[in-house]
């Protein structure tokens, strides 16, 4: 039997393959497909095999109307949006000045970035706990945006820093030329060039605050202090089975995180990479 | 200048050194001041008071606190290191750390495998690419707390569409979450399942970056697709495998939300790891055990260095650079 080469698959072959990844697309999308399914189902029916028959925006009108969703939707994008915004501003300072300058301090600096994506939850946590305790930081919104910014940051530095690196050293030159103090420069001239590395930063940093739960659920507590994290977890509990919110709820926190992954994803991984191997 | 002469010169030069030093790298300096300040009140300082903290006896019951308008002191002492040989000294510490080891063995593993076959049939002429690619990496998109309900929704023992199925084909009900070694297989399987598509992705551009000449000599020379494959496309990897494996490591052995959230270390404690088992005595088992809990997270965060410091050396042995 021939060798099939890699340009012409024999017929056994190309079935193989696309078999294979035909199953493992399916396994992919299944869970987050039949969670869309159940969602449209009446409440009583969300363990019904079928596909829905009795398709209903209940769920979605009971999460919205009936519980406190939409204070943990507005908690959540309250922490999250100020956590971006905050986090990829400061990443980039950090970046622009790991990338351009030589100063004492740069490679504990570097090292202090990479070590910290190290740091588990649970070493952090309870001194955290407290520490927010002390400053009345608990239940607040402040207090996790500073939290995330600490998971963020290191990593988002570094990806920046591999950003500015590919950015000419001859554009501050020629800022510096015409006057601009380097803090001019960087915000006049490299900043705008570094536009798709601030989104992918943008983005990483969204996608991770949106998506955590340990302090999430630590920090914040009572009904109203939630974010979706937290809040999620009242539905489906040791004392409660509400699957049909539960679902509903999840629809419409996996939708803005799918989207800007989707936006993202592409340079997530090149940003990822480079972040941890550069340097 | 003689020794004496530049040693004075040294010495009065050194406030003007400052000086100096001050009016080159201000700017660097202003810049990455916030991080710094960041991460040393939010990270170094609660890592000094969580050592601290390990080396006394503190609990709910006696740390500093307020009820009402009475101000109650802190009364934990210092214990030195009993806390540690208390948790080495017994089985509960070396049963989670060896079922940690398997969890993330199992699913660094798995992961790996799975992201390099998918990885590796992907990165052909192939009709339906894109497709392929999009549904592959979904999990991704979606926030992993969302998943993880979803899982339990189709884990439910009674009712779940997992046992629906199995019962259709005549199987009995699988009590996913609620045997020990079922429940290990169950949350493993779902933090593959979550894995695979950030797996999936690097190697894929890992493997895209691999000069197709190499193949195309390596047939002219009759070498055959498993040859191809061990000569060309592993070495190829190794740069993307030893950075996306040493990642997920970490990220898998402090991995809490899957468990977290599917299983919540249960039943019994059959699935805790180390990091819930730590959150477990401060923030769920009542009275909160402070000091315990940040004994465990010491401990963690030095098998974690452990298993960096080895992993590097390892790859430098293979001529690595980084």
């Amino acid at each position: 039997m021939a060798k099939p080469s890699r340009h012409k698959r024999g017929p056994l072959a190309s079935v193989g393959l696309h078999a294979t990844l035909l199953v493992a697309a399916v396994i992919a999308v299944f869970p987050p497909l039949w969670l869309l399914v159940t969602s449209f189902k009446p409440k009583n029916d969300a363990f019904t095999t079928g596909l829905v028959s009795n398709f209903t925006f209940a769920n979605y009108r009971h999460v919205v109307a009936d519980t406190q969703f939409l204070t943990w939707f507005g908690n959540s994008v309250l922490v999250v949006g100020v956590t971006t915004v905050l986090g990829v501003f400061v990443a980039a300072t950090t970046g622009y000045a790991v990338s351009r300058f030589r100063f004492p301090g740069m490679r504990p600096l570097m090292w202090l970035l990479l070590i910290t994506q190290m740091f588990p939850v649970a070493v952090l946590i309870v001194p955290l706990y407290n520490l927010m305790a002390s400053l009345g930081l608990l239940n607040q919104p402040a207090g996790l945006v500073i939290t995330y910014l600490t998971i963020a940051v290191p990593f988002c530095a570094w990806m920046m820093k591999g950003f500015f690196d590919t950015i000419p050293v001859e554009i501050d030159e020629a800022g510096r030329v015409d006057g601009l103090n380097p803090f001019g420069t960087f915000w006049r001239l490299v900043l705008p060039l570094a536009r798709p590395g601030l989104a992918v930063t943008g983005f990483y940093t969204f996608v991770t605050a949106w998506a955590e739960v340990a302090y999430a659920s630590a920090f914040m507590t009572g009904e109203e202090n939630l974010t979706l994290a937290g809040g999620l977890q009242t539905f489906v509990n040791q004392y409660l089975n509400d699957w049909g919110s539960m679902t509903a709820a999840a629809v419409i926190i996996a939708v803005p995180a799918a989207l800007v992954f989707a936006f993202a994803q592409r340079h997530l991984v090149a940003g990822l990479t480079a972040g941890t191997t550069k340097g | 200048m003689s020794r004496a002469r530049r040693k004075q010169a040294a010495s009065a030069g050194a406030p003007g050194r400052v000086r100096k030093a001050l009016a080159t790298h201000w700017y660097a300096w202003t810049m990455v001041a916030p991080v710094v300040l960041v991460i040393g009140v939010i990270i170094g300082y609660p890592l000094v008071r969580g050592l601290y903290l390990s080396l006394t006896d503190a609990n709910e019951a006696n740390v500093e606190r307020n009820i009402g308008m009475n101000h109650i002191p802190a009364t934990y002492k210092f214990t030195g290191l009993d806390n540690y040989t208390a948790i080495l000294g017994d089985g509960v510490f070396w049963g989670r750390l060896g079922w940690t080891v398997v969890w993330t063995v199992a699913c660094v593993g798995l992961t790996f495998a799975i992201g390099l076959t998918l990885a590796n049939l992907l990165n052909r002429k192939l009709r339906g690419r894109t497709f392929y690619r999009l549904a592959l990496i979904l999990p991704w998109a979606i926030p992993a707390f969302v998943s993880v309900f979803t899982w339990r929704l189709l884990y439910n023992e009674k009712n779940g569409l997992l046992n629906k199925l199995l019962a259709g084909g005549g199987i009995d009900a699988v009590p996913w979450l609620n045997d020990p070694t079922w429940a290990k297989l169950s949350v493993i399987t779902v933090n593959v399942w979550l894995g695979v598509p950030f797996m999936l992705v690097a190697l894929l551009g890992g493997l895209q970056s691999i000069p197709g000449e190499l193949y195309e000599a390596a047939e002219m020379d009759g070498a055959n697709a498993w040859q191809r494959f061990r000569n060309i496309t592993l070495p190829g990897l190794r740069g993307v495998s030893s950075t996306v494996i040493l990642l997920s490591t970490i990220w898998t052995f402090n991995m809490f939300p899957v468990i977290y959230l599917l299983t919540r270390g249960g039943p019994g404690d059959a699935t805790e790891i180390l990091v819930t088992y730590a959150y477990r005595l401060s923030f769920v088992d009542s009275p909160r055990d402070f000091a315990g809990s940040a004994a465990w997270g010491v401990l963690i965060l030095l098998l974690l260095s452990m298993i960096a410091v080895v992993y590097r050396r390892s790859l430098r042995k293979q001529g690595e650079v980084w």
